[in-house]
């Protein structure tokens, strides 16, 4: 049987434990609060920008051309993965990096690079036969982005695909935020941008058009100049989006899996102090039968 | 048709404005727009400048940079990559910012995409400068 004190010291390291787990999970909390309503801040201007977007894209022919929207070969893929860079988040990371996985194989016809977001994703692709073709860590670690750092990213990317001719597409993997407890791994094509969009717009337009409110826009400036000023815009803010989903998600799966580990150390603390007492009163009784007897021996 | 125009200023990262108001200026790429109840669609890029508004005998003015504006059916929707109101903006910062952009511009040496960003950047202070000076009328 263990010995009183060995239990009294497992006792304590996992009270500390505890202690920590319990602290990780109340600043979670407050990053998920901030998190969360930095999602719903930019929810506005990306459902603005979508609209104006559609509405000019049934404006501009289809021969219409812009490097961001002509689709090219079908050969190099860049996957942009957004991980968190610390772990202690449940299986945030793990799930990214198994998506990942499945997605490099079942492109396996095709080469496949990856643009890393945090370091857990580097860590894990550097150590295996995947090509890294940019890091960015750092970047969610705070639990916050700001949109012109998004911009950068969005901006590297981009550039990466218009001046590269070798990049075909370039895939989002990352976390979507459904609830506290549960998120969503998507994976989205940003580059090019897709024309099926569009497609879908004419129809919006023409369902607009059979209803007597068809709208006319006057066009300050060519529909063709503003849609490609737009294009890169919509690039920035689906990457911003992206990154504040991630971060949402990673403070809301920390603040889960530590609630939990709160929890377990909390039933083992419980555990061990019943398993300790009845160690105690066992040697107490043992004295006890000692003294008893050896008084009775006296006699 | 309504009164007035129900005027929201949006940038990627929140949204600093939702009111009905009666006059709306905005700088357009191509010029100063005017805007007034009943305006016909409009869409237009935007230029870094002062957008201004008038409620009843109110009238307030902000900072907006880069962007559109899309005007449907009195909605104007300014979607800005960065707006500011005057009280947000802090003169003294401004002052040395213009200071810097403008140092780098008279003796630049760099790639056209530093000059356009330094180039924004003297725009932006100057207008924010504008705006702290006499913001008050």
């Amino acid at each position: 049987m263990a010995n009183l004190l060995d239990i009294r010291r497992r006792i304590k390291s996992v009270k500390n434990t505890q202690q920590i787990t319990k602290a990780m999970k109340m600043v979670s909390a407050a990053k998920l609060k901030r998190a969360q309503d930095r999602v719903v801040a930019a929810r506005p201007f990306a459902t603005k920008m979508t609209e104006v977007l559609t509405e000019l894209a049934s404006h501009t022919s289809e021969d219409f051309h812009h490097p961001m929207l002509d689709a090219r070969g079908d050969e190099r893929y860049l996957l942009v993965l957004i991980t968190a860079d610390k772990g202690l988040a449940g299986a945030f990371n793990a799930n990214l990096i198994k998506a990942a996985q499945s997605f490099i194989r079942d492109n396996a016809g095709k080469r496949v690079e990856l643009y890393a977001v945090g370091r857990k994703g580097r860590d894990f692709f550097r150590r295996r036969d995947v090509t890294i073709a940019e890091e960015n860590i750092g970047l969610t670690g705070k639990g916050r982005v700001d949109y012109a750092e998004a911009l950068e990213l969005a901006r590297d990317i981009t550039r990466r695909f218009t001046e590269d001719e070798g990049v075909d597409k370039v895939f989002l993997l990352y976390n979507e935020f459904r609830s506290v407890m549960s998120q969503r791994v998507v994976v989205e094509q940003i580059l090019p941008v897709s024309r099926v969009e569009e497609k879908s717009a004419d129809e919006v337009a023409a369902d607009a058009g059979g209803k007597a409110s068809f709208v006319e826009y006057i066009y300050e400036q060519p529909p063709a100049e503003i849609f490609s000023q737009l294009l890169p815009r919509l690039i920035e803010t689906q990457v911003y989006r992206a990154l504040l989903e991630s971060v949402a998600s990673e403070q809301g799966a920390r603040m889960t899996a530590m609630d939990s580990a709160s929890k377990n150390a909390g039933e083992l603390i419980q555990t061990l102090t019943l398993n300790m007492n009845r160690i105690r009163q066992a040697s107490i009784t043992r004295e006890i039968i000692e003294i008893v007897s050896g008084a009775k021996a006296a006699a | 048709m309504a009164e007035r125009l129900q005027l929201d200023v949006i940038t990627p990262e929140r949204q600093l404005l939702s009111e009905a108001v009666d006059f709306v200026a905005v700088p357009g790429a191509g010029g100063e727009l005017g805007i007034l109840p009943g305006h016909t669609p409009l869409i237009s890029q935007l230029r870094t400048g002062v957008l201004s508004y008038t409620q009843g005998t109110a009238s307030r003015r902000m900072l907006v940079s880069g962007g559109f504006v899309e005007v449907n059916a009195d909605r104007v929707s300014v979607l800005a990559d960065l707006a500011e109101f005057p009280e947000e903006i802090d003169a003294v910062r401004a002052r040395q910012e213009r200071d810097q952009a403008e140092k780098t511009l008279n003796a630049f040496t760099g790639s056209p995409d530093e000059f356009a960003a330094a180039s924004t950047q003297l725009e932006r202070s100057t207008i924010r400068l504008l705006l702290t000076t006499d913001g008050s009328r």
